[in-house]
C-alpha cells in the first residue's frame, strides 16, 4: 500500500485503468460463460461495438486531451479502418484460415492505413490551429465519407479491382465484392470477437500510456500547454503534434476494423459528422486527458440510448436533455467546489494512515 | 370490388380453416371464441403471439419507420378485436435507421421473448437483423426491407414489398410497353442503396428491350436540395421521360425545381413516390400526369382499402403511405399463414419457424397491396405480386391500364 | 456547356449562396462575441421554418383567395412570428444551457449546443413528426424573366435580403452603443467588464440578433427548397458554418462572402465535376483556402503575444 500510495499520480492512474478494463474484462467473461443467458442479449450484442468505441475515445483523447487539438473528423479514420480493415480480411478468407489471426492481420492494415491517411492530413493540418483545425478535421471527415461512398472494390483470380463512382470491377467467377459502393460493406463472416475487443483496448491503452509517460509525450503536451514556450526550447510542435495525430488515426484505423468485422453491414454514412461528434461527447463527459473517464463514458453512452429504451418515443429526447444536464452538472462551481473538498479529505486521510 | 370479394372469401376460407384446426387443438370452437373476446381487450395475456419488428421511430427515416409501426398496429388492433384463435402481441422497438442500432433492437426483442418477426423497416437495418433471424431461427416477414440482400441465403426471411431489381425491371417493362418515352433520363441518389438497387436493373433491362436511356444523374443526401443541374443534364439530353428511383419527398422537390424551370417531361416513379399527394401543403397540380408504380393506393375504392385508411386517419390524423399497408398486409398474411399451418402461441420461435417456413410457399394472401391475382412467395423469401400503373389526375391516383 | 446555362446555374449559386450567408451570419456573430460554435443553429433555422409553415397555413383560410391580402398578411405575420419565436427561443437557450457554462472550457459549451440541437430535431419530430411539409413560398413562386434567363421571386428576395442584412449588422456593430459594446466583448471580455459593458446582456443580445437572422434564413430556406422537416437545417447548418470559416469567422462581410462562394462553388461543383462529389469539392476549397489563408478568406490574422 505504502508503494502505491508514493507512485506518482500519473502511474496510479494509468493502473487504475489497465485494472478497471481487466476486472470489468473478467466479470463480463464470467457472467457469460457461468450465468444462464450470459449479460443478456442486449448488452451482448453491444459488447465489440462498445470496446471499439473506447478505443475511439482513447485515440481522440490522444488528439484532443493530450495534444489539445480539436478534432471533428476522427470518424473518418474508422471508417478507413473498417472499410481497408474489412476488404483485407474478406480477401485474405482463403489464405488465414484462422480468424483471429486473420482479424490481427485485418486489424494491423486498417491501422497501417488510416495511419497513412492521418500522416497526410496531418500535414496541411497541424499547420492550423484552434477552431480552423477543428473545421479542416470535420471537411476531411466529410470527404472521407463521400469518397468512400463511390468505391467499388473486389477481388478474384487476377487480383484486386477497384473502380470509382460506378461499379466496373467485372469480377470473374469466384471472385468476392468487398465494398460495394454505396451499398457498403457486407460481412458474410463477422470475425471480431469480445475477446479482440479487449485486446485493443488494452494494447491501446498501453500505447497511450507509454506515449504520454514518455520523453515525447510531455513534447506534446508542453506544446499544448504552450506553444510558443514549446518552441523556443527547440520542441517541434508540427513534429510532436504530428506523432499523437498519426498514432490516434492508427488507433481509431485498428477500432474501425473490429467494428467493421462485427457487423452485418455498414456503409460510409455510418461515419459520419454525427459519430465524430458522439466520440468527442465520450472524450469530453470522460475528462480530457482522462483515459479512465473515457472508457467509462464511452461504456456508458453506448449503452445509456439502449437502456432508455423504455422511454420509448421520447428517449432520444431524455438522451439529449440528460446531455445538456451532466455538462452543466459537472461545470457547475458548487458540484465542482464539493468533489474539491470531498477529494482533499479522502487525501488528508490517505496521508494519516501512512 | 372483385379485389373486395376475394379478399373476403379468402378469409372466410381460412377462418373456417383455423376453426377446424382450433376445434382438435384447443378443445371445443365456442370456448376458444369467448377466450379470444377477452383476451381482445388485455393484448398483454399469455395467448397472443408475440410480433416484433424494428424500425426508425427517430430521426430523419422515422416517417417510414411510424408509418410501418401504426399500420401493423391497425392490423393487430382489428385482430385482437375480432377474437379467434390467432391473436398478437406487437412491439416496435427503434433503430434509428443504423444496422448497429439494428441490431441492439433486436436484440431487445428477443429479450422480450419475440416468437416471430417483422424484420426491419428499411434496408440497410434490414440485411443486419436478417442474418440474425437466420442464425436464431426466428421467422421474418419484413414489410418493406427491398434489397435482395435482405432475403438471399436466409430461407426464413420474407418480404412482402417488391424487391428492387423487379421494380427497376416492371418500371423498364411498362415504360417500353406502354411506349411512355423516347429519351429516358434517370436521377437517382447515389448513397441510398434502394435508389441504386433500382437504377442499375433498370439500364440493364432497358438495355434488352432497346429503351433508349440517354443519361443519368445523382444526388446525395447531403446535396438534397438543389436539382437545377441534374434536371439541366436532362434537358439538355433532350429527355422526354424522367424516371425518377427515390422517395417522394425528394422528387417533390425535383417536381417543383422543373416547373420553375419551365421543363416537363414525363415523370415516371417507383413505390418510393407514393406518398407525394399527401404532403402537407404540397400544391397537387405540380404532379399532375406523374406516372408510378405501386402495390398500394390510398384512394383505390376497395372497402379493405378504405376501411384501413380511416382506420389510420383516425387514429393517426394522415393518410397511410405504402410502408403502412405492407405492414398491415404483413401481420394479416401472419395470420392467415398461422392459420394455415395450426400454430399456436404457447409454440417455441424455432418450431413457427420451421411450420410458417414451410406454410408460406403455399399460401395465396390477398392484402391491400396486391391486385385481384393475390400474393404469392417462392420458398427464397421473394415476394410476387403484380405492380400498379398509376397515373396523378386532379390530384389523385388513376389506374394506368 | 453554353453561356446561358452557365448564367442559370450562377443564379441558382447566388440563390443557395445567399441563403447559406445568412445562416453563416448568425454563426458569425455569435462565434465572434460569444467565441463559441453554436451547432444549435442549424436547428434554430428549422424551428423558424415550421413557426412559419403554420402561421401561413392557418392564416391563410381568413383571407379571399388571390387578393393581394392573402398573398401578403400570411407571409408578413410568418415571418414576423417566426422572428419572435426564434428570438425568443435563442434567449432562452442562451440562458438555460449557455450562460451558466460561460468560465467553463469551449469544449464543454460545444458539447452542451449539440446536445441542444439533438434537444430541438427530436422536440420538433414529437411535435410535428417527420412527414415532411411542403412549404408555400412567402412571396409566391413566380419568376421575373430578364432575357433568355429566369429568376424566381425567392432567389431576388434571398439576395436582397442577404446584402441588406450585411449591411444593417456593419452599421450596427459599427455605429450603435450595442453594437460596439459587442465589438469590445468580442475583443476582451475582462477589459469590456471593466468599461461598465454588462457582458452577460450583451451576449444575450447577440443571441437574440443570431437566432432572428435564423428565423429569416429558415424562412427563405424553405421558400427556395419547399421539403421542411425536423433535420432540415442540420446540412445547411453544417455548410453554412463552413461557410464562416471560409470567409473568416467573426467576420461579417466574410460571412457574406463566404456563403456566396460556397453556394456558387457546390452548384458548378455538381455541374462541371460530378454530382456525386459535390460535398467533396466543396470542402476541398475549404481546405485549400485555409491552408494559404489560415485564417479565412476576410478573417483578421490575430499576432500572437508571448
Amino acid at each position: 500500500m505504502i508503494r502505491l500510495a508514493n507512485m506518482n499520480k500519473t502511474t496510479r492512474s494509468s493502473l487504475f485503468t489497465y485494472a478497471l478494463v481487466i476486472v470489468a474484462f473478467v466479470i463480463i467473461q464470467l457472467l457469460r460463460t457461468f450465468k444462464d443467458g450470459g449479460v443478456g442479449s442486449v448488452l451482448e450484442g453491444q459488447l465489440i461495438p462498445i470496446c471499439a468505441y473506447i478505443t475511439m475515445a482513447l485515440a481522440l483523447n490522444l488528439v484532443v486531451g493530450v495534444s489539445g487539438e480539436l478534432s471533428l473528423g476522427h470518424a473518418g479514420f474508422m471508417s478507413i479502418g473498417a472499410f481497408l480493415g474489412c476488404s483485407a480480411a474478406g480477401a485474405l478468407v482463403h489464405v488465414i484460415p484462422s480468424a483471429p489471426l486473420r482479424l490481427a492481420v485485418a486489424m494491423v492494415v486498417g491501422a497501417i492505413l488510416a495511419g497513412f491517411f492521418g500522416f497526410l492530413i496531418g500535414i496541411p493540418v497541424l499547420r492550423l490551429n484552434g477552431d480552423y483545425l477543428a473545421i479542416v478535421t470535420l471537411a476531411f471527415g466529410e470527404i472521407i465519407k463521400s469518397l468512400l461512398t463511390n468505391v467499388y472494390l473486389g477481388v478474384d483470380e487476377s487480383g484486386f479491382h477497384f473502380s470509382f463512382l460506378t461499379d466496373k470491377t467485372n469480377l470473374g467467377t469466384g471472385g468476392i465484392q468487398l465494398i460495394k459502393g454505396p451499398m457498403g460493406v457486407m460481412n458474410t463472416l463477422r470475425i471480431s470477437s469480445f475477446i479482440a475487443g479487449f485486446i485493443l483496448v488494452m494494447i491501446a491503452l498501453i500505447v497511450i500510456f507509454n506515449l504520454v509517460n514518455s520523453r515525447t509525450g510531455r513534447a506534446i503536451m508542453a506544446t499544448r500547454d504552450n506553444r510558443i514556450a514549446a518552441e523556443s526550447i527547440g520542441i517541434s510542435v508540427t513534429k510532436y503534434k504530428m506523432i499523437a495525430f498519426v498514432t490516434s488515426a492508427a488507433l481509431a484505423g485498428a477500432a474501425g476494423t473490429l467494428y467493421g468485422c462485427s457487423q452485418v453491414t455498414f456503409t460510409a454514412t455510418k461515419f459520419d459528422f454525427n459519430t465524430s461528434i458522439l466520440i468527442l461527447v465520450f472524450v469530453v463527459l470522460g475528462g480530457l486527458g482522462n483515459m479512465w473517464g473515457s472508457v467509462i463514458a464511452a461504456a456508458a453512452l453506448t449503452i445509456l440510448p439502449e437502456a432508455l429504451r423504455q422511454f420509448a418515443d421520447y428517449r432520444m429526447l431524455v438522451y439529449a436533455i440528460v446531455l445538456i444536464l451532466v455538462m452543466l452538472a459537472t461545470n457547475n462551481p458548487t458540484i465542482q467546489g464539493f468533489f474539491a473538498r470531498l477529494r482533499t479529505s479522502a487525501e488528508e486521510k490517505k496521508g494519516g494512515a501512512q | 370490388m372483385k379485389k373486395f370479394l376475394a379478399f373476403t372469401m379468402a378469409a372466410a376460407l381460412t377462418l373456417s380453416l383455423a376453426a377446424c384446426g382450433g376445434g382438435s387443438g384447443s378443445g371445443s370452437s365456442a370456448t376458444s371464441g369467448s377466450d379470444a373476446s377477452s383476451s381482445g381487450t388485455s393484448t398483454a395475456s399469455g395467448a397472443a403471439f408475440k410480433l416484433g419488428g424494428t424500425g426508425p421511430l427517430t430521426g430523419s427515416a422515422s416517417i417510414y419507420g411510424l408509418a410501418a409501426q401504426r399500420g401493423a398496429q391497425i392490423a393487430v388492433d382489428e385482430i385482437n378485436a375480432q377474437g379467434g384463435d390467432i391473436q398478437f402481441e406487437l412491439k416496435y422497438e427503434d433503430d434509428v435507421n443504423d444496422p448497429e442500432k439494428a441490431v441492439n433492437a433486436y436484440n431487445a426483442l428477443k429479450s422480450w421473448g419475440m416468437q416471430i418477426s417483422l424484420g426491419s423497416v428499411t434496408t440497410q437495418p434490414g440485411i443486419a437483423t436478417s442474418s440474425y433471424n437466420f442464425a436464431d431461427s426466428i421467422f421474418a416477414l419484413t414489410p418493406s426491407a427491398s434489397s435482395p440482400d435482405v432475403i438471399s441465403g436466409k430461407d426464413n426471411v420474407y418480404q412482402m414489398c417488391f424487391s428492387d431489381p423487379n421494380q427497376g425491371t416492371a418500371s423498364a417493362k411498362y415504360i417500353s410497353e406502354q411506349k411512355l418515352g423516347e429519351k429516358v433520363f434517370i436521377i437517382w441518389k447515389s448513397d441510398d442503396n434502394y435508389s441504386t438497387g433500382i437504377k442499375d436493373k433498370f439500364v440493364a433491362e432497358a438495355e434488352t428491350l432497346g429503351l433508349n436511356v440517354v443519361g443519368n444523374a445523382t444526388f446525395t443526401t447531403d446535396s438534397a436540395t438543389d436539382f437545377t443541374v441534374q434536371l439541366n443534364q436532362a434537358k439538355q439530353a433532350g429527355a422526354d421521360l424522367l424516371f425518377l428511383p427515390i422517395y417522394y419527398d425528394a422528387a417533390s422537390l425535383i417536381l417543383t425545381q422543373a416547373n420553375a424551370m419551365g421543363y416537363a417531361p414525363k415523370f415516371f416513379g417507383v413505390d418510393g413516390m407514393d406518398g407525394i399527394l399527401t404532403v402537407d401543403g404540397f400544391d397537387t397540380s405540380l404532379a399532375e400526369g406523374v406516372m408510378l408504380l405501386t402495390p398500394f393506393n390510398a384512394d383505390a375504392q376497395d372497402e379493405a382499402t378504405q376501411n384501413f385508411v380511416k382506420a389510420y386517419q383516425d387514429k393517426y390524423g394522415e393518410t397511410p403511405i405504402q410502408f403502412a399497408a405492407d405492414a398491415y398486409d404483413c401481420v394479416y398474411a401472419y395470420k392467415q399463414a398461422l392459420e394455415t399451418a395450426g400454430c399456436t402461441p404457447d409454440m417455441s420461435a424455432s418450431e413457427l419457424n420451421e411450420k410458417l417456413k414451410a406454410t408460406f410457399p403455399t399460401i395465396t394472401f390477398n392484402g391491400l397491396t396486391g391486385d385481384g391475382a393475390g400474393i404469392t412467395w417462392d420458398a427464397t423469401g421473394a415476394v410476387s405480386k403484380s405492380p400498379k400503373g398509376m397515373v396523378i389526375q386532379n390530384g389523385a391516383y388513376v389506374g394506368m391500364d | 456547356m453554353d453561356f446561358l446555362t452557365l448564367m442559370d446555374y450562377l443564379i441558382r449559386g447566388l440563390s443557395l449562396g445567399s441563403i447559406y450567408a445568412i445562416i453563416a451570419l448568425g454563426y458569425t456573430m455569435v462565434y465572434g462575441i460569444a467565441k463559441m460554435l453554436n451547432f444549435a443553429h442549424g436547428d434554430v433555422i428549422m424551428v423558424g421554418a415550421y413557426a412559419c409553415f403554420f402561421t401561413m397555413s392557418g392564416m391563410s383560410p381568413m383571407f379571399e383567395a388571390g387578393s393581394v391580402s392573402a398573398m401578403v398578411v400570411p407571409a408578413l405575420a410568418g415571418v414576423v412570428l417566426s422572428m419572435v419565436v426564434c428570438t425568443v427561443l435563442g434567449v432562452v437557450i442562451e440562458g438555460l444551457a449557455y450562460k451558466p457554462l460561460r468560465q467553463a472550457p469551449s469544449l464543454a459549451v460545444l458539447i452542451t449546443a449539440i446536445g441542444v440541437s439533438y434537444f430541438l430535431q427530436n422536440a420538433a419530430l414529437l411535435l410535428w413528426s417527420s412527414s415532411p411539409k411542403y412549404f408555400t413560398p412567402i412571396v409566391g413562386s413566380g419568376q421575373l424573366r430578364v432575357g433568355p434567363l429566369s429568376i424566381s421571386y425567392v432567389t431576388l428576395v434571398a439576395i436582397v435580403a442577404c446584402v441588406i442584412i450585411m449591411v444593417c449588422l456593419t452599421m450596427f456593430t459599427g455605429k450603435t452603443k450595442m453594437g460596439k459594446a459587442m465589438r469590445a466583448v468580442s475583443e476582451d471580455k475582462g477589459a469590456a467588464q471593466l468599461m461598465g459593458i454588462n457582458v452577460n446582456r450583451t451576449i444575450s443580445m447577440t443571441f437574440a440578433i443570431g437566432s432572428a437572422l435564423a428565423a429569416i434564413a429558415g424562412v427563405l430556406l424553405c421558400s427556395a427548397y419547399p421539403t421542411l422537416t425536423p433535420t432540415t437545417g442540420s446540412m445547411p447548418g453544417i455548410k453554412a458554418f463552413t461557410a464562416a470559416v471560409f470567409g473568416g469567422i467573426g467576420s461579417i462581410p466574410g460571412a457574406l462572402l463566404g456563403g456566396l462562394l460556397l453556394g456558387i462553388i457546390e452548384i458548378f461543383a455538381s455541374a462541371y465535376i460530378s454530382t456525386q462529389l459535390s460535398t467533396a469539392v466543396v470542402f476541398g476549397v475549404l481546405i485549400v483556402v485555409l491552408l494559404v489563408k489560415p485564417a479565412g478568406l476576410l478573417g483578421k490574422t490575430v499576432r500572437e503575444k508571448v
